[in-house]
């Protein structure tokens, strides 16, 4: 098994993180969006194995099971989000959602 | 197995990075899904190798096929345009900062920590069933519960409205 620090797996997973963070800000694509949260979700799961494998305790893969569980009702949801955003205003800009009073007429 | 470490999150790391600044969505997801499998090879060493198992078949598998087909029933060579304006510098430069502080406090953070080592031995998928169907069980359920709602709500959202104005009356 591998026999590296914690802090470098740690570390890895915080880059991962960080990554996902900066493509969940710059981008306004609202697929890309989603795509940068499913990542952040990763690093976090990441981190709990990384846990779990430190200190030798199935829990940290029970808890990697459970996020699974939550990006996977996330990102059905998110997409069919995605479908009726696109369906309503024909863009996946997300600056586009920005108003509360219904538009449609005037786009 | 740590130079298959490094080599690993190396890959990970450059393909989540071109994952998330790629142009066509479809790329992005490729490179999105390379990143998932080098991640997966990571818990395997990590010793998760049940988990390494679920990151292939259920993160690379079903969610990022989920991800291509809602791709594939939009069209989504019309944002070009909007997405080359949106990614220039002056734009992304500012939170690219912000999260690259955010990774420096983190290492800071990991410095001041000392963790002990202990020997790392592989936790097998049984010692995880047995602690996720009796510790966890409340949690087993809530997450059933959560699937549930995922599932409701995925149909209500993407099931279309009938339509009470015939076509050729309705106004474009």
């Amino acid at each position: 098994m591998v026999t590296l620090s914690i802090e470098t797996q740690l570390l890895f997973a915080g880059i991962l993180f960080v990554i996902g963070l900066a493509g969940l800000l710059v981008r306004r694509n609202i697929i890309f969006m989603l795509m940068s949260v499913e990542i952040m979700l990763n690093s976090a799961g990441l981190v709990f194995i990384i846990a779990g494998a430190h200190w030798l305790q199935p829990d940290g893969q029970v808890m990697f099971i459970f996020i699974l569980a939550v990006a996977a009702a996330e990102v059905s949801v998110g997409l069919a989000l995605i479908l009726q955003m696109y369906h309503h205003y024909k863009t996946l800009d997300a600056d586009t959602l920005n108003k509360l009073k219904d538009t449609q007429d005037e786009l | 197995m740590n130079m298959i470490f490094y080599i690993a999150a190396f890959v990970s790391i450059i393909s989540t990075g071109l994952a998330i600044t790629g142009k066509n969505a479809i790329h992005a997801l490729l490179f999105l899904i390379l990143s998932l499998l080098s991640i997966s090879i990571i818990f395997y060493i990590l010793g998760a190798p049940f988990i390494a198992a679920l990151e292939v078949i259920i993160y690379a598998g079903a969610i990022m096929v989920l991800f291509i087909f809602v791709i594939m029933m939009l069209n989504v060579g019309l944002e070009k345009e909007m997405e080359k304006k949106w990614l220039r510098p002056r734009m992304w430069i500012l939170p690219t900062i912000l999260a690259a502080i955010l990774l420096i406090n983190f290492l800071i953070m990991l410095k001041t920590v000392h963790f002990e080592k202990t020997k790392e031995v592989v936790v097998l998928p049984k010692q995880v069933g047995i602690s996720l169907f009796t510790t966890y069980l409340i949690g087993v359920e809530i997450a059933a519960i959560l699937l549930l709602a995922g599932i409701i709500g995925a149909y209500h959202l993407g099931s279309q409205k009938k339509k009470v104005i015939h076509r050729f009356m309705e106004k474009n």
